[in-house]
């Protein structure tokens, strides 16, 4: 049994503990405690993420790879020590296939421009959910306004499920690549990427998975998996900004184009000529993000720390209490599943006729905070007839008290503009 | 910093998001525009009829929040009649009202210019929704524009 099961066994989850980690969580707002529900858009960070960018800084900033002297060396070592961090956190084989990006969305193009752009011409299909965050849709439109590639799309029920075998039928003797969300942030809805990897890799398929939501609120093995890239963001799993994620198969990454140019990524450059340098270092070019790298290494260990498996857990209970007292909220529409069965803990929903600005500006003012706004996924809005929802998502700070008073917030709302 | 929602949601406004003034599209116009709020995907079409340089009617429909609704009501109210120099200054001075920060200094007369989009100064505290307030109104200034450049 993993060392975080065990934990879970041992002692049931206190998430009064894991609060006092995260010390902008004892703030107000307004004179208001803050009951923060806008995980899904950017996390919140333990002291252990503030104490390690601060560390980083006043003890050991320097270039990385680029010195010979002591700091240097102590930054290098700092920012390599964070890449194992994070190869550990996804069980990947090697640090040699884990790339610092600035985040999922440069992750995400650095696939589609070092791999599908040579690799991808005229006809040939990539497919991706109807519920994918415009970050792992715009770079494949990119592929299909230049190389004339085409955009198959995997629909979801009125529920806001995915069935695999919506996605199997999407499947057909041009689709080259499937670029799909672990987790849709507008929805909620969990993808059985496994599921959806062997299927795909039976018809010799690649798989990238968008792990920013998934990678947080599930445990992830990117070999169990089996996908060929995983992509995640630092800023939603509790580490700072600027520092993401590109998880990629030796081989995939051996095969792919560097995507940007310039220092660290090459092994020589002459006036005449270019090699590149090995992954993961091909596709970092540049002075990389640090002490966010560093940072994130830390923020991956804190959530090993406290058992991704208990977060789960947790939030999953979280998830159906909230769901739960939703439905004591008369004129409340769920948009995505309304069981927290195969979803996560993001739940996007309507008032009435009510517009989720309105509905988040009256919450703004008891100190809750939720996300109004088609989530970057304009497609899904689309799909379900919105120009946008308001979302409540949880993390694993979050309590049930702030549940309570996001509904007591709403009845507030509802009697605000008289419905 | 305190909020107080009464002084976004003013009496007026709400008026105008429950009953919407000069609101569906229609004929004859001159012009057509659709802007959208890239940022909440809130949309509005606005069409405006010019005759002998006077704003003769501004039509519209639109999808958004209570601000958005509301100031696109206003807006169309005030400038229905409007010689098309008169429509665009008064755009210019909710423009600048709604750039106040809650910081503007209105003279009497601008306030009896703009009217009920007076009501619209308490959201200028609110930078997340000045954009609301201005969707229609920049509608109305490229549709208007456009009618002028197309005569």
């Amino acid at each position: 049994m993993p060392e975080s099961e065990r934990a879970a066994l041992a002692a049931p989850y206190d998430v009064e503990a894991v609060r006092k980690d995260f010390p902008i969580l004892s703030r107000e707002v307004y004179g208001k405690p803050l009951v923060y529900l806008d995980n899904g858009a950017s996390a919140q960070k333990p002291q252990v993420v503030i104490d390690a960018v601060s560390h980083a800084y006043s003890n050991e900033y320097a270039n990385v790879h680029r010195g010979l002297h002591f700091l240097s060396n102590a930054a290098t070592e700092a920012y390599e020590a964070a890449r194992e961090n994070v190869r550990r956190f996804l069980n990947a084989p090697s640090v040699d296939d884990i790339v610092f990006t600035k985040n999922s969305t440069e992750a995400i193009n650095t696939v589609a421009y070092g791999w599908g752009m040579p690799k991808l011409s005229e006809g040939d299909e990539i497919v991706v959910s109807i519920m994918e965050h415009h970050s792992n849709i715009v770079p494949w439109h990119f592929i299909r306004e230049r190389q004339g590639a085409k955009l198959v799309w995997v629909p979801v029920d009125d529920e806001g499920a995915f069935h695999i075998e919506d996605f199997e039928k999407s499947l057909t003797e041009r689709t080259k690549l499937v670029a799909i969300t672990h987790m849709s942030n507008a929805l909620g809805t969990i993808v059985p990427v496994k599921e959806v990897c062997r299927i795909a890799h039976e018809r010799g398929i690649p798989v990238l998975v968008d792990g920013s939501q998934g990678a947080v609120h599930l445990p992830v093995d990117v070999q169990d998996i089996d996908c060929d890239w995983y992509v995640m963001t630092g800023h939603k799993l509790y580490g700072p900004s600027g520092i993401g994620v590109l998880y990629g198969k030796k081989e995939r990454l051996a095969e792919m184009r560097p995507f940007q140019g310039g220092g660290e990524m090459i092994f020589d450059v002459t006036e005449e000529n270019v090699t590149y340098n090995d992954p993961p270092h091909r596709f970092e070019a540049g002075t990389p993000p640090i002490s966010q790298a560093i940072a994130l290494g830390a923020a991956v260990d804190y959530l090993t720390g406290v058992g991704m498996d208990a977060i789960n857990g947790y939030e999953h209970e979280l998830t159906e209490y909230a769901l739960s007292r939703f439905t004591e909220v008369d004129g409340l529409r769920i948009i995505g599943p309304a069981t927290a069965e195969s979803r996560g803990a993001a739940i996007s929903f309507a008032i009435g006729d009510l517009h989720p600005h309105d509905v988040g500006q009256v919450l703004d003012e008891q100190g809750i905070a939720v996300r109004v706004g088609h989530h970057c996924a304009r497609p899904v809005c689309l799909r379900f007839g919105v120009p946008a929802t308001t979302r409540a998502s949880f993390y694993l700070y979050t309590t049930r008290g702030e549940i309570d008073a996001l509904v007591e917030g709403l009845d507030r709302v509802k009697a605000f503009f008289g419905i | 910093m305190t909020v107080n929602l009464d002084s976004m949601y003013q009496e007026i406004i709400l008026d105008h998001y429950r009953n919407p003034h000069h609101k569906g599209l229609r004929d004859p116009y001159d012009a057509e525009v659709h802007h959208v709020n890239p940022t909440c995907g809130d949309e509005v079409t606005v069409r405006v009829k010019v005759v002998d340089g006077t704003v003769e009617d501004v039509s519209y429909v639109s999808q958004g929040c209570s601000i958005s609704q509301a100031s696109t009501s206003v807006m169309s109210g005030l400038v229905v009649g409007k010689p098309i120099e008169d429509a665009l200054a008064l755009q210019e001075k909710f423009l600048s009202l709604m750039q106040s920060r809650g910081q503007a200094d209105l003279s009497d007369e601008d306030e009896d210019e703009l009217d009920d989009a007076v009501a619209f100064e308490g959201v200028s505290k609110y930078p997340a929704r000045v954009k609301c307030a201005l969707l229609g109104w920049m509608a109305m200034k490229s549709a208007v524009t456009e009618a002028e450049a197309s005569k």
